[in-house]
């Protein structure tokens, strides 16, 4: 599986949404996507990729396009 | 003079900020308050759709003072809950954000800081008002999120109670800021505004999260003392590196909602004493207001996993069943409050807004607990089918009943811990059960992640017919 199968697969879990809604999702824009499914989408996260996503990154992580840049930082490359 | 009255000594002081830019001092709402209060009518229902904003908490705070009774309701509940709540009671009044779709086709009687008010089309000036008793100041859900019709019936003593002995045992002073983390419809969130009213202090209003830079922006730019938080939320601040950050302005942390994790009390009661600040733990339920222990910040450290004692003009007491107290240490039974705070109790429907108070200042908690050998309460369980969902109490009963009604002749058993509630249905396949916890979350506003509904082949029953739940798989 690619990184960005992998990325898109958990977001489809979490906030059970099609693979053509993803780019319009953003934290708070749907009701899963709240504080409880932040915190749960970057432990699914970190589990994936193997990484741990540090406080200024889990607050800049405002959107499933947002997210892809700041996975990158971590050497997680979606594209 | 009580919270909500207009103090003369403070009309300087800073009232609230919000994370819009708004200011508003005391005196600005004793202008607000001239400007409104000729548009309510005194001893009419009004229900406020709140979200933590200027508006949202003037109209509160304008109702108190003009002898309106306000219901206090989530911005963002669901339409059908909502209009159904509507038909319940209906109120003479609605209260909410400007940028919403009025409920009512009239136009607005009263506008003001991004709120406007609607006057019911259906209730006739001269027949309203009717009914409501004359204690009664504010009413508040049980479990916001079940649409159940169940209220919890304040009065003005319940109120004015609670938020002075709140605002003393946090010694309370005008120079302290506290950040709104939690929505003000929660009686937790607005005992934290109450009590600082009070005493003349500013609040600093947010609906953002701490998941959002511009929260921790705000705190810092407007100097935020303290905070308070629910379980869920020091499990987030742990998640943040909170311990790493730098808040100098910071002085206090409460923490209420449910029982935190012994483990977490302890981390935050030792960043608390590492730190110069105060880490407390509280107890409390809206049958008590809000309000009933507090466990001193000098003994978060000694009596980790305690909630604590009873609050200044309270008392506990742990009783076998009705009638036997228990007087040993160490020995469990149901904690029972008694206090000027503990509120009138219930309304089902309209005609129920009529009654007095139905408990004597004796409230029966439902809450399992112990006393150690220095007076300390320990939270050991539940005696009622409740658990708490992310700070939110759910009744799981009321969790059967919505889910039957929405799945005609469905067999269904609701069970769990905190966070991690298990709703069994029967003959249904996995496919099913993930639609259904869909739509629940959808109705009920709880986060999918803490509900889980799983399919079985029978429920199991007694002989009466009666569902064992010891005998759900775990």
């Amino acid at each position: 599986m690619t990184h960005l199968e992998t990325y898109n697969k958990i977001f489809r879990g979490m906030f059970r949404k099609t693979d053509e809604e993803l780019p319009e999702l953003k934290y708070r824009g749907i009701a899963l996507w709240d504080s409880i499914g932040h915190m749960d989408l970057m432990g699914e996260l970190e589990e994936a990729f193997d990484i741990r996503i540090d406080t200024q990154d889990v607050l800049d992580f405002t959107s499933y396009e947002k997210g892809k840049e700041v996975l990158g930082r971590y050497g997680v490359v979606i594209e | 003079m009580e919270f909500y009255q207009i103090n003369p000594a403070y009309a300087d002081n800073l009232m609230f900020l919000d994370d819009a830019g708004e200011r508003v001092t005391y005196g600005d709402f004793a202008v607000f308050y001239e400007s409104v209060k000729g548009r309510l009518r005194e001893r009419s229902l009004l229900f406020l759709f709140c979200e933590n904003s200027v508006g949202s908490v003037f109209f509160y705070l304008a109702c108190l003072n003009k002898g309106v009774v306000p219901l206090l309701l989530d911005a963002n509940m669901d339409q059908a809950l909502a209009r159904q709540l509507l038909d319940t009671y209906m109120p003479d009044y609605i209260a909410g954000p400007r940028r919403q779709a009025p409920l009512w086709d009239v136009p607005a009687c009263a506008e003001a800081f991004s709120y406007a008010v609607y006057e019911n089309p259906a209730v006739k000036a001269e027949e309203a008002d009717k009914g409501l008793h004359e204690d009664l100041a504010l009413l508040l859900t049980t479990s916001g999120s079940t649409g159940s019709p169940k209220l919890v019936r304040q009065s003005r003593k319940n109120i004015a109670a609670n938020a002075a002995s709140i605002s003393e045992y946090l010694e309370l002073g005008p120079s302290e800021r506290p950040i709104t983390s939690l929505p003000m419809q929660y009686t937790y969130g607005l005992s934290i505004i109450n009590s600082h009213l009070l005493v003349g202090a500013a609040v600093l209003l947010t609906n953002r999260t701490l998941f959002e830079k511009e929260f921790w922006e705000f705190f810092k730019s407007a100097g935020a003392t303290s905070f308070g938080g629910v379980p869920y939320t020091y499990e987030m601040l742990k998640r943040l590196s909170f311990f790493q950050m730098e808040l100098p302005s910071l002085r206090t942390m409460t923490q209420a909602g449910g029982k935190l994790m012994p483990k977490l009390h302890q981390e935050f009661a030792e960043y608390a004493a590492g730190t110069g600040r105060r880490f407390i733990v509280m107890y409390g339920q809206t049958e008590a207001t809000a309000r009933m222990g507090y466990l001193p910040a000098a003994d978060a450290l000694r009596k980790c996993g305690s909630m604590g004692i009873a609050i200044p003009g309270g008392r506990f007491r742990l009783m076998e069943d009705e009638k036997t107290e228990i007087l040993t240490p160490d020995t469990v039974g149901e904690l029972v409050y008694e206090g000027e705070n503990v509120t009138m109790g219930y309304a089902q429907c309209r005609e129920d807004l009529a009654k007095g108070d139905e408990r004597g200042g004796l409230l029966f908690t439902g809450d399992m607990a112990k006393r150690d050998s220095d007076g300390y309460y320990y939270i050991t369980g539940r005696k009622k089918r409740f658990l708490k969902l992310f700070g939110k109490r759910v009744n799981m009963d009321e969790i059967e009943q919505l889910i039957k009604a929405e799945y005609d002749g469905i067999d269904i058993a609701c069970t769990g811990e905190d966070d991690r509630m298990r709703i069994f249905l029967a003959g249904k396949d996995a496919a099913f059960c993930l639609q259904a916890e869909e739509w629940l979350s959808q109705k009920t506003g709880l986060h999918v992640s803490g509900i889980r509904i799983l399919p079985i082949d029978e429920i199991p029953k007694n002989e009466a017919g009666k569902t064992v739940y010891k005998n759900l798989p775990a």
